[in-house]
Parts: C-alpha cells; sequence; structure tokens
C-alpha cells in the first residue's frame, strides 16, 4: 500500500461528491450518535456514582417501623421505637464502625434581612463521618453539644451561600424558630442526591437540641432513623444481622414478633442504581451502534454500485497487470476512506453534539476517550468488513469479461 | 529464432443462451521473435478472440498456448497477469484508457503494478510519452487529445514495460489514414529498431502491408499465412 494508492482512492472519492458526501453522511451520523449517546450514558453514570460517593460509604440505615404488617406499612411518624441508645448500642457492635441517630424537621432560618426554609437535621457528631461529610470551616459540633442540646448549628453549602453570601458565616449566630444558634462551622459541597435533592440545602444540629427545643418530640430520645456505618463493604450482611439481632433483644421482641424496624442497605441500593445506568448507557451505545450499521450498509452499497460502474476500469487495469490483490486493495481503501473520514466528521459532530446536549438541555455529558477510540475502530472494521464483498468482487472479474462491459 | 507464440490445435467455444458456439476450430501458429505478424479476415471470423486468448484475457477451450515456451494454461490468475505487466503490451481499439487520469498517470499505470517507486514511475512515463511525441501532453486528461494522441497514448501505456511482444487489435479502426499510418509507422520502428514482436489486427489491406507476414482467419480457421508481399491487394 503505497502513498498513490491512497491518492488514487481520494481522486476516486471526489470523481462523485454528493455521492460520496452522502454515503459518507451515514458514518458521520452512526459515529455521531454512538457519541453522543454514549456521552450521555457515561455522563449520567458518573453523574450516579457521585450521588453514590457523597453518601457515604458501607452505609446501612434503620428506620423505625417495619417495612409491612399484613401489607401495611406503619409510617414512622406513628410508631417511635428507635432511641438514641438503640444507636449507642450498636455502635459497640464489632462490624460497625459508626451510627449517627437522626431527627428531622423543616425550619426557617434567619440572618439579618435573609432568610431561608430548609430541613434541619437533629443528629450526632458521627454523622459526619458516617456521610463521609468534610467540615470546609469551621468545627463540627461535639458530644458535649450532644449531651448539653446546646445551640449550635452546622450549615449545608447552599443554606450558608444564600445567607451570608460571600460573608464569613462561621462564628455568626442565626434564628431559627426564632431562637439563636451560633454557627460553628460550615459543610464542603456535596451535589445532588441519587434522587436529584441538593444535598447542601440542609442545616445540621445536635440531635438533643432538635428534640427538645426545635421539634419537640412526643417520645423523649426517640429518633426517626439512625444511620449506620458498617466497617467495611465486605461486612454488610453480618452488620445487618448483627443490629437485627440486637435490636430485637433490646425492643423486647418475642420469637414470633415482626420486626419493628427495618433496616435497608443503602449501599446495595446504589449499586443497583449504578448497573441500571450502566445498562442505560449499553442500550443507548447499542441503538447508536445500529446507525452504525446503517452507515456500513450505505458504503457497502455505494461501493457495489462504485464497482459496478467501474467494470470496465477494472478490465483496463487487470489487462495490463494488476494483479487480485491491487483491485482490492484499491476497493478496499476507498470504502476504507469513506468510513474513516466519515468517522473523523462523526467524532467532531458527535463531539460537539454532545456539549449541546450538555448546555441546551443542562443532561450531565461525559466525552470518553474510549468512545472516541471504540468508534474509529468500529468504523475501520465496517470499513472493511461492508468494503471486502464489492472489493473482493471486483477483484475476482474476468478480464476479458470486464472488458467487454459496457 | 526464439519461439514466442507456439499454438497448437487452438479452438475456443463460447457458451450462450442458444447453446455452445465454436468460434476457433483448430488453430495452429507458430510467431517468432521479432516478427511483425498482421491478422485479416471477416467480421466474427474470430480475430479478436484469437487475440484475447494470445494476450492471456481469455482462455482456451483445447489445445495449448505457449508463450515464450511457457504453457499458459498451468499458470494462475496472478501470474497471467505478471505476463500482461512485464511481456504483453496490449493496443486495444478503443484506446481503454482510464478517463479520470492525465496521460502520465495512465502510461505509468502497468509500473504500478509492476512495483516501481512514484518517482521512478514518472521518469519512465514522460520518457515513453516523449518516444510516442506526447511529452508536452503529459497532464493532460485522455477526452482532451484526439483519438490518434489517444492510440500513442495506449502504445506508449503499452511499451513501458519493455515488453516482447505487442499485440493490437484494430489499433487503427477508429483512425483516419494519415493518423493510421503514423500509428503504422510507430509500429514498424518498435519492430525494426526494438526487435519487439508485433501481431496486429486490421481490416485494411494498407494497414496490413506494414507487416512482414500476414495471417488470414476465416470461420475460426487460419485459412491463409505467408509473406505479406506475396499477397494481392484485396478488394476493400
Ligand atoms: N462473449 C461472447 N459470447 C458469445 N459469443 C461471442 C462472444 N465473443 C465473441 N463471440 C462470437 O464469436 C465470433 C467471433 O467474434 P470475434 O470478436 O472474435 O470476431 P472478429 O473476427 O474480431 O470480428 P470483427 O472483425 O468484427 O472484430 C462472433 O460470431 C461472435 O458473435
Ligand atoms: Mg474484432
Amino acid at each position: 500500500m503505497s502513498l498513490s494508492m491512497l491518492f488514487e482512492a481520494w481522486r476516486a472519492m471526489g470523481a462523485n461528491r454528493l455521492r460520496t458526501f452522502l454515503t459518507m453522511l451515514g458514518m458521520v451520523i452512526g459515529v455521531g450518535a454512538v457519541i453522543v449517546m454514549s456521552a450521555i450514558g457515561a455522563g449520567t453514570q458518573a453523574k450516579v456514582k457521585e450521588s453514590i460517593a457523597s453518601m457515604g460509604s458501607n452505609l446501612l440505615i434503620v428506620l423505625a417501623g417495619s417495612m409491612t404488617s399484613g401489607g401495611v406499612r406503619l409510617g414512622s411518624g406513628g410508631v417511635q421505637t428507635l432511641t438514641i441508645a438503640d444507636a449507642s448500642a450498636m455502635e459497640e457492635l464489632e462490624s460497625i464502625s459508626a451510627t449517627a441517630p437522626t431527627s428531622s424537621g423543616s425550619a426557617q432560618l434567619i440572618y439579618q434581612s435573609a432568610n431561608w426554609s430548609t430541613q434541619v437535621t437533629g443528629t450526632t457528631p458521627s454523622y459526619f463521618q458516617v456521610r463521609d461529610w468534610e467540615i470546609e470551616s469551621g468545627y463540627p459540633f461535639m458530644d458535649s453539644d450532644v449531651r448539653g442540646a446546646t445551640r449550635v448549628v452546622v450549615l449545608g453549602k447552599t443554606i450558608a451561600q444564600n445567607l451570608f453570601g460571600d460573608e464569613e458565616a462561621v462564628g455568626k449566630t442565626i434564628r431559627i424558630k426564632n431562637s439563636p444558634y451560633l454557627v460553628v462551622g460550615v459543610l464542603s459541597k456535596k451535589g445532588q442526591s441519587l434522587d436529584g435533592r441538593d444535598q447542601d440545602d440542609t442545616a445540621i444540629v445536635p440531635i438533643t437540641t432538635a428534640q427538645t427545643k426545635l421539634f419537640g418530640s412526643q417520645f423523649k430520645g426517640s429518633v426517626r432513623f439512625i444511620m449506620v456505618e458498617a466497617v467495611s463493604d465486605k461486612v454488610m450482611d453480618k452488620a445487618e444481622q448483627e443490629m437485627a439481632q440486637l435490636l430485637r433483644q433490646r425492643h423486647k421482641l418475642r420469637e414470633s414478633a415482626e420486626d419493628d424496624f427495618t433496616i435497608r442497605n443503602l449501599t446495595a441500593l446504589a449499586n443497583t442504581a449504578e448497573e441500571t445506568t450502566k445498562a442505560m448507557s449499553l442500550m443507548l451505545a447499542a441503538i447508536a451502534s445500529i446507525s452504525l450499521l446503517v452507515g456500513g450498509i450505505g458504503i457497502m452499497n455505494i461501493m457495489l454500485v462504485s464497482v459496478t460502474e467501474r467494470t470496465r476500469e477494472i478490465g483496463i487495469r487487470i489487462a495490463i497487470g494488476a494483479k487480485q490483490r491491487h483491485i482490492l486493495v484499491q476497493f478496499l481503501l476507498e470504502a476504507l476512506m469513506i468510513s474513516i473520514i466519515g468517522c473523523l466528521i462523526g467524532v467532531c459532530v458527535g463531539v460537539g453534539g454532545a456539549l449541546l446536549v450538555q448546555k441546551f438541555f443542562s443532561i450531565s455529558v461525559a466525552i470518553t476517550q474510549s468512545s472516541i477510540m471504540v468508534s474509529f475502530l468500529v468504523a475501520t472494521g465496517v470499513g472493511v468488513f461492508f468494503g471486502f464483498y464489492p472489493a473482493r468482487k471486483a477483484a475476482n472479474l474476468e478480464p476479458i469479461e470486464a472488458l467487454r462491459y459496457q | 529464432m526464439e519461439e514466442v507464440i507456439k499454438i497448437t490445435n487452438l479452438t475456443k467455444n463460447y457458451h450462450t443462451d442458444a447453446g455452445e458456439v465454436c468460434v476457433l476450430k483448430g488453430v495452429d501458429i507458430t510467431i517468432k521473435a521479432g516478427e511483425f505478424v498482421a491478422i485479416m479476415g471477416p467480421s466474427g471470423s474470430g480475430k479478436s478472440t484469437f487475440m484475447n486468448i494470445l494476450g492471456c484475457l481469455d482462455k482456451v477451450t483445447s489445445g495449448s498456448y505457449l508463450l515464450g515456451g511457457q504453457n499458459t494454461a498451468n499458470l494462475s490468475r496472478d501470474e497471467l497477469a505478471e505476463l500482461r505487466n512485464h511481456v504483453i503490451g496490449f493496443v486495444f481499439q478503443g484506446f481503454n484508457l482510464i478517463p479520470r487520469q492525465n496521460l502520465i498517470d495512465n502510461v505509468a499505470l502497468p509500473l504500478v503494478y509492476a512495483g516501481m517507486n512514484a518517482a521512478a514511475r514518472k521518469i519512465r512515463a514522460k520518457e515513453i510519452l516523449k518516444s510516442v511525441g506526447l511529452e508536452v501532453f503529459g497532464t493532460y486528461l485522455p477526452n482532451q487529445i484526439s483519438g490518434g494522441q489517444q492510440q500513442r497514448v495506449a502504445i506508449a501505456r503499452a511499451l513501458i514495460n519493455r515488453p516482447k511482444l505487442i499485440l493490437a487489435d484494430e489499433p487503427t479502426g477508429n483512425l483516419d489514414t494519415k493518423t493510421s499510418q503514423e500509428i503504422m509507422q510507430l509500429f514498424c520502428d518498435l519492430n525494426e529498431k526494438e526487435g519487439i514482436t508485433i501481431v496486429l489486427v486490421t481490416h485494411e489491406p494498407d494497414i496490413a502491408r506494414y507487416a512482414k507476414r500476414l495471417v488470414n482467419f476465416v470461420d475460426g480457421k487460419i485459412q491463409h499465412d505467408g509473406p505479406t508481399h506475396l499477397v494481392e491487394k484485396e478488394p476493400a
């Protein structure tokens, strides 16, 4: 294969520009679609991964009330079976590294003339560990704050920005339900949760403060749920079992009685979500590949036409000494050139398209190197695969018949 | 003298919808190196069929064709391609140039298949174009020059690999008398100065007279074979 053969293929392509362009368009659309679709798939996947990571790792959640009881879900509002003491007891288990009992409610936060309504969460300092949540400035509140039910608050990034703007929040006093609270820390940004909520739109106070001073509680010491961090991902199941056993014991449930709590493995849930998005992006890529296939068929079609049209030329070439491989390579090169140039343009169109999708539909996209590389490989494969049959047909022409062809 | 072509009892059948058609019905001929042979005969007598077989473009039905002592029946497709490339130069009535390529590229095409590099091809192509008097037209396309010039280009292409044998099927069939004479003069020079063996089909006795030997085909057989100067001028 020499440069002049490439040039030859280029010239043949140029001989019928509109036709070459239209054939190429098939490849352009195919490759473009693959790139856009896989960018959307990868973007979504990355986003889900990020949300999952932001949740905290090896996370279990214990909800008050059993999931179902004769088909009726017992709402956690009615049954207040979990307590702060349950949380402390569970923390002693070998498979569990931290627990954070949590109660929350909504409240309005006011700083000077700015105000913001949000979910206020009452919990213990281990919450920050369980959620893998860094404090950006200031400090988290302490166990002593929990014991003393002090009026301190740690703000999520969104709230800090909305109440304070560029001002430093730590050390300032805000009002929650008309009582003054000292801002001791601001959390780092976490972004969206799996269900699309802004996780940074939150304010965190000691659980005792929440229960006694903010929301009040019918059952003192009871919590809505407890977040639990297992020691590692390998002991998740063990932790679940041990927790259930401990809680049944603590709640003095009889052998036959149902659990009065529900344990959810959030990490497992997250994995399912991840699998789902993976499947989705695979499906997107598969659908896009079909257009690539159609593009390939277009190439084959046009190459067959081209071989028929140029039968006489092929005859001349064979008559003056072209061997089979010369003709084969000539037509394969043409098919390859169409598919590779189409692929190049397709990559540009795809990248541009993906960026447009991101801009106008605010879908997060991730253009991956591998999708571009795979597109190239597939386009080359398509060129060879769909170019081979017409090229072989040309190479196998009988010289005298090809020369006689009108 | 070395035998370039030795044909014994050659037949050629064509399959048609109407059944087998026997076009060549037992041809025997030997052509030695340096000969200049003209083939004549009525239309449909099998001259072109015979030439195509000589040019290794078509296969024999039975009988044998030795080219330079080699039985062509035993050669593979690619070996035949090599013979067409190196040993034979074929000149067609319809020129058969490649329309979208300029004259240099057309002339150089056999060299591409011979594996010569681009720079050397160009030099050789220009040289051979010059020898047929067309050096200034190198970058023209075939449809930008006259028929006579196109046939010169086709001859240049046939000559570029220095073949031993030139086969020309009615090379002057599409040309006027004067141009035909020029082309024939070219063939004579090649035969006399370079010693190239030439076999040429024509309908015109004036053209045939340039050759040294005349072979007459009638109905798929050689009816007459002898030196040109002994043949009477046939009525046109
Ligand atoms: N591919 C083919 N299939 C069937 N018959 C063919 C084929 N090619 C040639 N023939 C027949 O073979 C016979 C000889 O044809 P050929 O072309 O060799 O004649 P020719 O002597 O060259 O005639 P002309 O002087 O007109 O060129 C003709 O009757 C023709 O019909
Ligand atoms: Mg003929």
